[in-house]
């Protein structure tokens, strides 16, 4: 995409270059259209009159007023094929794996959204396992959900589970401001897991300009569209770190002296993020696009507009928190949600799941409350003290991240530890459930 | 001759226009791409510039396109056809455009004109007319659609001539009306209304009296909403906005329900294609779809035409309340819509007010919700709006623009917690924070008194403060520890549990409980309230607790059991029993 085209006009006259933009004068150019400025790849973002302005994505340091630029006469732009399969590239969907260049149908970035009547709701479950997400969060293929997690949880380890064990026919990762190390990490466990050739990934690490994260996003979608319409396939995505690509955006629109809104981000900030996350789809052919997202958090605050502004467009989010108790991750019962879980639960797991989560989940509550309770000086109760103890078997046995069971296994964990700490009344569950399900329940008749 | 103009400049969607003529605040215009003609609407004039809002990406559009100016504004189709379909923000029928994904520049008739229609007159030739007047009715799914004399028509007319009772097709002429000059005027079963602008072709908007059951407890108990009234219900995100207004959409007793959903999620809409298809309405026995209208903006959809659709669904409600129905409208959510306005101020670099919205944010949002009401129509019939939009507030605070905005153009407030949604205390309306204007409405009291029973007013507020000493009680029991309170405070608490748990607490996916009609939950209050008075003696906490939640618990079961049924009153002799044996300690 980036080769200069032998016809094309140059031009090496820019009429004013600021920190982020170059302008000239030129006619006949497309809005949102690509060129190259002294080499580095630039976006059309304003045009009056004959002044075309252009957005460098890798800033403007250096760059002369006579350097040269060429309209690549195109917005950005994806080859799709059946080649993509076991690629890496860069945000420009360059390969960066040393294999030989793209081919296929040049297809632009950030096309056309589904018509809303085309869509169909989604259904089939995303089993990964780990009961914080199966059992109580439950995920389904088209679903949107970002983890929510600080910059020191494991969400990169967590992700790559989540993919290998998803059953999917492709995983697209795009990577935005990985550590190098991270980078490294996600391909040696894919190839680990013999699964390279089911992966494509677009890779953009803290060595590269941030603002060519800005690109990531568009060129997975466009990536996932393709297997998922073309193909029929079942895509999962995966976009590590959303912070990162939010805090891009701001980068761009503070520079271009854009009217900051809430906590500096630019006031489209929503729609950004929409359109990246709305590209989620289950298609009637049977394609669909599942996306996993991380927005780290900075000290845990959801209340900041990337989180917020998230939170708002995702179908849920699946929290990460260190359970000091018991010295492990967990996925946090409390705050996360799947809110596209009832489409599943019940329907394609067991009939006793959401009770069984329901009880769980307001027994660990109790705990809590007795741990405050505690915590500040009162005396716990008898049933104060089971909730404890049942709180930590719960973490330990359903809620950290390391658990790999099948969802039944997890339901009967779950009675297993309501049966150790309760009583059924206690619980307080369906009467029929209780009867088929608590261990040696019919046993005592 | 209508005026011309070429693209001068771009910058994303916003497009600056050399006009060679007249052009006119918020006319509408056509740009030149590609072959095809891209929608957009003129926002602001400055000398021959004219600065327009495309309601599509602008990717790929050069300086020195062709545009051409309409002449009008953006205006929605109205006739016969528009129940149980799907619109985009621009009234493009979905359901009729190709393809899996949008395409740019693609625009379709929003009703179905080969479509043919019973039309059965309502007026007779000679008789005096005006605008909205009933001159005829089609039957459409169910409800008897006015064929009006077109909104836009001032003065009055004489109908010439009126077809008989025959077929006919949207474009057929069904009439002939003769203005005062004597000049003719063909109508036919279309008229077109400009967006923007409010239909007032009726006598008068009169207050609202009467209250408009929606099936939910802590809504048409404690903060009931008019029929022709407006609310608001502002919550950080995933606390229950959408299934709430989902609910409504599907309990409200309303004629017709128009949804515009503004900038939120496409999975969501697909919801409601999925299930009102399928889903029967208690009142009339048919699919709710059937009096359903949907108005389809999803976030990923062009930011522009946000703000259009909500302004769509409100001129389609304004439609049909000028028949004589009543419209329930919703919009979730609102805030969208506010940030698409944002956007563009941005782009055209106007001052900003607070948070960079728009400094006129305000008043766009009070003259949107004034549109709303109950209005007698020149025949003396009654229609009415009842608008309730959602808000979602940055970071979950009250205290920002829109919600501001808001709270001073709606009359009931219905405020999610978070922390009531945390606790899955759904639906997470907060009891105290939230109120219903309406609820002092002298016109309203009356109408429960006769309607519900003479005390309901007094039974509603005896809950309230029942739920407030709750609190009061809680808060002391949290400061003190449970035995730093006397037992009283416990006893206290656990009432106000009581009435969360069977009033305030509903479960939306449950096939039963989902629904409350009012006489339902006139008993149910009845029962929790009897229970609140009662004077209790338990010999410590522990008892308190462990017997109130075996009471609730029954209580539940009632919730949960169809009513008047052989379980819902085992149930009762459970709760019964469970009072005479505390009578007796
Ligand atoms: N009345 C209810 N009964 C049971 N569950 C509910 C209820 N209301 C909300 N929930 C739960 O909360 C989740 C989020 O609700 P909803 O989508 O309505 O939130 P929202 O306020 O619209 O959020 P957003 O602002 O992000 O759109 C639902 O998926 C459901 O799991
Ligand atoms: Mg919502």
């Amino acid at each position: 995409m980036t080769e200069k085209r032998a016809f094309q006009k140059v031009y090496t006259r820019l009429t004013r270059i600021t920190k982020a933009t170059c302008s000239v004068r030129a006619s006949g150019i497309g809005y949102d259209e690509l060129a190259l400025v002294d080499g580095r790849l630039a976006q059309v973002v304003k045009i009056i009159g004959d002044e075309v302005t252009l957005q460098i994505f890798s800033g403007t340091e250096g760059v002369p007023t006579n350097a040269e630029l060429v309209f690549l006469g195109m917005a950005p732009a994806l080859k799709v094929s059946e080649e993509l399969a076991g690629r890496f590239l860069n945000a420009y969907g360059e390969p960066i794996d040393g294999g030989p260049a793209l081919t296929g149908k040049e297809i632009e970035i950030g096309g056309p959204s589904v018509n809303p009547v085309r869509r169909m709701q989604p259904s089939q479950l995303i089993a990964t396992g780990i009961a914080g997400i199966d059992l109580n969060n439950t995920l389904v293929t088209g679903q949107k959900i970002p983890f929510f997690a600080d910059p020191d949880q494991p969400f990169n380890q967590v992700m790559a589970t989540v993919a290998l064990r998803a059953q999917a026919d492709k995983i697209i990762l795009g990577g935005m401001g990985l550590s190098h190390d991270d980078y490294l990490y996600y391909r040696n466990v894919f190839e680990n897991a013999g699964a390279l050739e089911r992966i494509i990934a677009f890779i953009n690490t803290t060595e590269n300009p941030p603002v060519e994260r800005l690109l990531v996003p568009d060129m997975v979608l466009t990536a996932a569209e393709f297997f998922a319409v073309e193909k029929n396939e079942k895509v999962l995505v995966l976009l590590t770190d959303m912070t990162l690509f939010a805090d891009a955006l701001s980068i761009v629109s503070n520079r271009m002296d854009q009217i900051p809104s809430k906590d500096n981000m630019p006031g489209s900030l929503y729609s950004d993020l929409a359109r990246i996350y709305e590209k989620a789809v289950q298609f009637p052919d049977g394609g669909s696009i599942t996306i996993i997202a991380v927005t780290t958090l900075s000290g845990g605050d959801i209340t900041h507009a990337i989180p917020d502004n998230t939170g708002y467009i995702t179908e849920g989010q699946l929290f990460l928190r260190r359970d000091s108790d018991i010295g492990k991750v967990i996925v946090d019962p409390f705050r996360s949600l799947s809110r596209l879980k009832q489409l599943v639960i019940g329907k394609q797991t067991r009939e006793d799941h959401s009770q069984v989560m329901n009880s769980a989940i307001r027994l660990y509550a109790d705990a809590a409350n007795a741990k405050t309770k505690h915590e500040n000086g009162f005396d716990l109760t008898e049933y104060d003290e089971r909730t404890l103890k049942f709180a930590r078997d719960y973490s330990e046995k359903l809620l950290a991240i390391d658990i790999n069971i099948g969802i039944d296994e997890m339901l009967d964990t779950g009675w297993k530890l309501f049966d150790r700490y309760f009583s059924p009344e206690e619980v307080g569950m369906k009467e029929e459930l209780v009867k088929k399900y608590w261990p040696g329940q019919s046993g005592k008749q | 001759m209508l005026t011309k103009g070429k693209v001068s400049g771009i910058i994303s969607n916003l497009v600056i226009v050399d006009a060679d003529g007249p052009v006119a605040q918020n006319e509408i215009c056509r740009i030149e791409h590609e072959g095809t003609k891209l929608m957009a609407e003129v926002i602001k004039l400055n000398r021959n510039q004219a600065f327009v809002q495309v309601f599509e990406s602008t990717r790929g559009l050069r300086v020195g396109s062709d545009v051409e100016f309409t002449g009008h504004m953006l205006e929605a189709t109205l006739g016969p056809g528009i129940l149980s379909r799907n619109y985009d923000g621009l009234q493009n029928d979905l359901d009729r455009l190709e393809g899996i994904f949008l395409k740019k520049g693609e625009y379709n008739f929003p009703l179905d004109e080969e479509q043919a229609w019973e039309f059965k007159p309502l007026a007779e030739a000679g008789e005096t007319v005006e605008a909205g007047s009933w001159l005829g009715e089609v039957i459409e799914n169910w409800i008897p659609h006015k064929i009006m004399v077109p909104f836009k028509f001032s003065g009055s007319f004489t109908i010439k001539w009126i077809a008989e009772q025959s077929s006919h097709r949207v474009h057929d002429v069904i009439a002939v009306l003769t203005d005062s000059r004597g000049e003719e005027h063909q109508i036919t079963m279309v008229q077109k209304w400009p967006v923007k602008l409010a239909v007032k072709a009726y006598k008068a908007k009169t207050r609202p009296f009467k209250i408009m059951e929606t099936g939910i407890r802590v809504i048409d108990t404690l903060n009931p909403i008019a029929e022709g009234g407006t609310g608001f219900i502002p919550g950080p995100f995933g606390c229950g906005k959408t299934v709430l207004q989902h609910a409504l959409s599907r309990q409200a007793d309303a004629d017709m329900v128009v949804i515009a959903a503004c900038g939120e999620r496409a999975n969501e809409v697909v919801e409601i294609f999925t299930d009102f298809p399928k889903l029967i309405d208690a009142r009339t026995g048919r699919k709710l779809i059937e009096r359903t209208t949907i108005i389809a903006n999803t976030s990923n959809m062009p930011v522009a035409a946000r703000e259009a659709s909500v302004y769509t669904a409100m001129t389609i409600a304004e439609y049909y309340r000028a028949m004589g129905l009543k419209i329930l409208l919703l919009a979730d959510s609102t805030s969208r819509w506010a940030q698409a306005l944002r956007e563009m101020s941005n782009r055209m670099e106007e001052l900003p007010g607070p948070d960079a919205f728009p400094m006129d944010l305000p008043a766009i949002i009070s003259n949107y919700y004034s549109r709303a009401g109950f209005v007698e129509l020149n025949n003396g019939k009654t229609g009415s709006i009842t608008f309730i939009g959602t808000v979602s507030p940055a970071g979950g605070n009250l205290k920002e623009p829109v919600t501001e905005s808001t709270k001073k153009a709606a009359r009931c407030f219905y405020a999610l917690s978070q922390q009531r949604a945390d606790s899955k205390r759904y639906p997470a309306i907060d009891p105290i924070d939230s109120y219903s204007k309406y609820f002092e409405y002298e016109e309203v009291k009356d109408y429960m008194a006769r309607n519900i029973s003479p005390d309901w007013v007094d039974q509603v507020v005896r809950a309230r403060d029942t739920l407030l000493r709750g609190r009061e009680a809680q808060e002391q029991i949290n400061i003190l520890g449970d035995d730093g309170v006397p037992l009283e405070y416990h006893v206290r608490y656990w009432k106000s549990e009581v009435i969360d748990f069977i009033i305030l607490q509903q479960d939306a996916f449950d096939k039963v409980d989902r629904t409350s009609p009012i006489a339902r939950q006139k008993y149910m209050l009845g029962k929790v309230l009897e229970i609140a008075d009662r004077e209790m003696k338990f010999k410590n906490f522990d008892e308190v607790a462990s017997w109130f939640k075996r009471l609730i618990n029954s209580l539940r079961q009632m919730n949960y059991s169809k009513y008047e049924s052989g379980e819902f009153y085992n149930h009762l002799k459970e709760v019964d029993q469970m009072l005479i044996e505390i009578a007796e300690l």
